[in-house]
């Protein structure tokens, strides 16, 4: 267990040194540039010179880059320019409004696709599992920003029953929780149609077994046989696709957020990059892979506790 | 999927359907290929919508009704479908019909284009590590993983923001992205098929490696590749278009689906059909690739 861990903690900084590494070097390339955005267009070379030598962007880059690893490390992840505040509370405050609606969003996608998948998979090939495959691959190949489009067209346009942004702010007549409506049914019906079929290809597989058939034909009745036997080992597989969710959940709703105009991670940094506010998008690069490894990493502990034969 | 030719000492008890036994009239391989795909419901129709958006796109120049870019000032005033506008007109009084079949073309290019891209380097990266194992393995396949640990759609952010949004640019991000999840694959397959004994036989001939990689080992792991591939080109389409409502896609004026969406989805409480349009075409396509994944699966399980 220990070496488990460490093995993974071990992955985890070298991902986070690459990465870092790699978007800063993007992000300064050329140093001459930074300056030049910051004095705009109107200022002299001589200007932009000084600026360049005052920032002490003219030192190589390996430099640059350990002074900022320093920094980063003493807490420190400089000023952002876009929202004109310290990149630690911006970064918080929009984390914690993603983490909200993914928290709502996660809750109604496991029960959801752990139902609908179990039963697809039980009985493979039955007109149930046709209907469900079916629907869930449909759901899943229409983009977040069609789903948001055409819900939006029937709820909010059509039918006046909810409202078409979630800024959080409760006004015009909508509460906080009706505006979280629709894009929670989004990324539930996006996400779902994934989710639901890995849980239906590893219940088809597990339904193979010989230790199911043994099962049946001891006479156990098949809703035993399903919920005692069956979905243990069902579930060993998903669960790991299921914790990865937790990282399209926290990085991959950008667009979802902006159909909605929800303050969350994911426009924050979709401002920033567009912005090309560096000292943001070098810091929400390294949270958001971050978030991706730890997921990653619990994932595959979910994973050994669940399944005695790997847990030596 | 076993040619006609290697299976011809059949036992006489096995029964062998005459598709795949007789070949059809003219000879062409491919046929035979088709008509096993018309065997699977999801297949056909998934194949029937994605042939439809590129004969559609093919023929734009000779269909689409206006220019993509044109203004009809008239339009201006009431947007909506009517007879000289079928699908009704944009913001700027542009035909949507128009839009769409142009819009078709860059998507439909692109998409299989990173595709290919991914498989190429995907299976190079794929059959380096698992051929020759040892460190080369381990670089490759902890380079993948740190890769795949990155969320894409920040990485597309940034890179694109970064460098602009053009086509090749897209096609870069997407075939650099993709291709971990590939080389995951193969190397998987490689490591299980270097074993077998036609390699063995081919390393007795002095084949180097590259031959026994690319002509021994990869056509026999290109089963899944092709499932893979069909599912890769749907999720293409998909980031293609959010690249385009993100305003970080194809460069305007030229339609471009997700920017169509874009644009006009902020008068939604207006116009609605502005943005359905575009998004009903671009969920289509998306269907028709990943219906056409689903059964081209089915199709490979039952043999």
């Amino acid at each position: 267990m220990a070496r488990f861990v460490a093995k993974h903690l071990l992955f985890l900084l070298l991902t986070l040194l690459v990465v870092s590494f790699l978007v800063f070097t993007l992000n300064e390339f050329s140093p001459g540039a930074v300056a030049r955005k910051v004095l705009g267009a109107y200022a002299t070379q001589e200007q932009v010179d000084l600026l360049t030598t005052q920032m002490g962007l003219d030192r190589p880059l390996l430099v640059r880059y350990v002074d900022y690893v320093r920094a980063v490390l003493s807490g420190d992840l400089g000023q952002s320019a876009r929202f004109k505040a310290p990149v630690r509370d911006v970064i918080a405050r929009h984390l914690a409004n993603t983490a909200f609606l993914a928290a709502i969003a996660f809750a109604c996608i496991v029960p959801l696709s752990m139902i609908l998948g179990v039963m697809a998979g039980m009985r493979e090939g039955s007109r149930l599992d046709r209907v469900i495959l079916i629907l869930s691959t449909v759901v899943a190949s229409i983009p977040e920003f069609a789903l948001g489009v055409f819900l939006a067209s029937v709820f909010v346009v059509w039918l006046g029953w909810l409202p078409g942004t979630a800024t959080l702010v409760a006004g015009g007549g909508w509460s906080v929780a009706a505006q979280l409506v629709l894009p929670v049914a989004v990324i539930v019906l996006f996400d779902a149609g994934y989710v639901v079929s890995m849980i239906r290809a590893s219940m088809v597989e597990v339904m193979q077994r010989p230790y199911i058939r043994t099962a049946v034909l001891k006479g156990l009745s098949f809703r035993r046989v399903i919920l005692k036997h069956a979905l243990r080992n069902a579930m060993l597989t998903p669960i790991t696709v299921i914790m990865l969710q937790i990282n399209y959940l926290v990085a991959g709703v950008v667009v979802v957020e902006t159909v909605f105009a929800y303050p969350g991670f994911g426009r924050m940094m979709l401002e920033a990059t567009l912005f090309k506010d560096i000292a943001l998008v070098e810091a929400g690069a390294l949270v958001a892979v971050f978030l991706a490894v730890v997921t990653n990493i619990l994932g595959d502990l979910a994973y050994v506790l669940l399944d005695p034969r790997i847990r030596a | 999927m076993t040619t006609p030719e290697t299976l011809t000492p059949i036992a006489a008890d096995v029964v062998v359907p005459s598709s795949l036994t007789t070949p059809r009239a003219g000879g062409f391989a491919g046929w035979r290929h088709l008509a096993l795909v018309t065997e699977s419901v999801p297949a056909t129709v998934g194949l029937a919508i994605v042939l439809a958006w590129a004969l559609l796109a093919l023929l734009a120049p000779l269909i689409a009704p206006y220019a993509p870019n044109a203004s009809d000032l008239a339009a201006l005033a009431r947007p909506t479908p009517s007879r000289a506008h079928w699908l009704g007109s944009d913001h700027l009084g542009r035909d949507l019909l128009s839009r769409i079949l142009w819009g078709a073309r860059p998507v439909l290019v692109i998409a299989p284009l990173a595709v290919l891209g991914a498989a190429a380097l995907g299976s190079l990266l794929g059959l380096t590590a698992g051929y020759y194992g040892r460190w080369i393995g381990l670089v490759i396949t902890r380079a993948c993983d740190i890769v795949l640990s990155f969320p894409v759609i920040i990485l597309y952010m940034i890179i694109l923001a970064h460098f602009g949004s053009s086509a090749w640019n897209i096609i870069g991000v997407l075939t650099l992205t993709k291709a971990p999840i590939i080389a995951r694959i193969v190397r998987g397959m490689t490591l299980d098929l270097r074993e077998r004994e036609y390699v063995a036989a081919a390393k007795m001939r002095g084949e180097s490696s590259l031959y026994i990689m690319l002509v021994e080992i990869l056509p026999n792991a290109r089963g899944p590749l092709i499932v893979d591939m069909c599912l890769r080109t749907g999720y293409n389409v998909i980031i293609i278009g959010v690249l385009g409502f993100l305003g970080i896609g194809l460069p305007p004026p030229d339609p471009d689906w997700g920017g169509m969406v874009k644009d006009t989805y902020g008068m939604m409480m207006v116009w609605p059909h502005m943005a359905l349009v575009p998004c009903a075409a671009i969920s289509s396509l998306v269907v028709g690739f990943n219906l056409l994944a689903v059964g081209l699966r089915e199709l490979g399980l039952r043999d």
